[in-house]
C-alpha cells in the first residue's frame, strides 16, 4: 500500500501511522450535548466502500493527512493535508 | 567542574572511507527550526530573505546563501543552519533551537547513491534528486533528513542519540557496495 503525501510524494505506508476515521476533524461544539459527543467519541461507521482516514506521516514531513480509500478494493483514492481538508 | 569540552555526536569516529566513499562529520553551526504562525507564511519567508538572504524553500527543497542554509524540514517547518536567527524572524515565526540535537554527516563518493539505496526508501538518483533537493524520510530505521549538496554528495541528519546506529548502518552499506566492486 502506498500513499501519495502532498508534501513528500509517493511513499510506502510504513512511513505513516493510522489514527482513525477523519470524523475526528469534525469535533462538536463544547455545548453540543451528550448525544453529539457520544457519537463523536464512541460511534463509528464500518463502511464497505469509500472511507476517509486520518494518517500521520511520522517518518516524513510530520503532517496529518486525510486519506480517501476503498475498503473493498484497497485502492487509495486520494490524499490531502488535514489542515486543508478541515477548512 | 573544571573545564568542559563540547563533543560532536561522532567525535573520534569519522571520517570513515570505504571503497572510494567517505563519511565525514559536518558542523553546521547554529540550527533553528522555523515555523510560521497561522497565516504568517509570507511574512516569515520575507523576513528570512531580508535578514539572511535565503529563499524560503518549498517542500523538498533546500536553499543556501554563503554558510547559511534553509532546509525544508517538514510540514510548515524549515531548518535554518549556519546562522543564528535574526530577531525579526521571531515575530511571524516560531523559533526552536535545534543546535546539538542532530547528528549531521555527509556522504561523498561515486557509490554514495548505491549506499543510500540500501538505507533510504526514496529514489535519490541525480535526475530526480539533484542539487537543492531534500527529503524527510527513513534512513535505516530512523526518521531522518537527506539533502543533496552542491558538490554532489549528501547531507544526512538523524537525532543525535542515534549517531552510533547511523554510522553502523552506513558502514555496513558501504562495505556491501564496495564488495560488489
Amino acid at each position: 500500500m502506498r500513499i501519495t503525501c502532498p508534501h513528500c510524494g509517493d511513499r510506502d505506508s510504513r512511513e505513516f501511522s493510522y489514527k482513525g476515521h477523519a470524523l475526528a476533524l469534525e469535533r462538536p461544539a463544547p455545548d453540543a450535548g451528550a448525544e453529539a459527543w457520544d457519537d463523536y467519541v464512541h460511534l463509528r461507521e464500518n463502511p464497505a466502500g469509500e472511507t476517509r482516514d486520518l494518517w500521520h506521516h511520522h517518518f516524513g514531513c510530520g503532517a496529518w493527512l486525510v486519506v480517501t480509500r476503498n475498503t473493498l478494493t484497497h485502492d487509495v483514492l486520494g490524499c490531502e493535508l488535514a489542515s486543508e481538508a478541515r477548512r | 567542574m573544571d573545564r568542559l569540552f563540547a563533543k560532536t555526536p561522532c567525535a573520534g569516529q569519522l571520517p570513515l572511507s570505504i571503497g572510494g566513499m567517505t563519511v565525514s562529520e559536518v558542523e553546521l553551526g547554529p540550527m533553528t527550526a522555523l515555523s510560521p504562525r497561522k497565516g504568517q507564511g509570507a511574512a516569515l519567508a520575507g523576513a528570512l530573505g531580508a535578514a539572511h538572504g535565503l529563499d524560503w524553500p518549498g517542500a523538498g527543497r533546500a536553499t543556501a546563501a554563503g554558510d547559511a542554509r534553509a532546509i525544508w524540514f517538514g510540514h510548515d517547518s524549515v531548518l535554518l543552519t549556519g546562522a543564528a536567527p535574526d530577531a525579526a524572524l521571531a515575530g511571524p515565526g516560531v523559533l526552536v533551537d535545534q543546535s546539538d540535537a542532530w547528528t549531521v554527516v555527509r556522504l561523498d563518493g561515486t557509490g554514495a547513491e548505491a549506499v543510500l539505496a540500501r538505507l533510504v526508501p526514496v529514489d535519490l538518483r541525480a535526475p530526480g534528486f539533484g542539487t537543492g533537493a531534500t527529503a524527510r524520510c527513513r534512513i535505516g530505521h530512523m526518521a531522518g533528513s537527506v539533502t543533496r549538496l552542491e558538490t554532489g554528495g549528501f547531507l544526512l541528519m538523524v537525532f543525535r542519540s542515534m549517531a552510533q546506529t547511523l554510522l553502523h548502518d552506513l558502514k555496513s552499506a558501504m562495505e556491501a557496495v564496495a564488495a560488489r566492486g
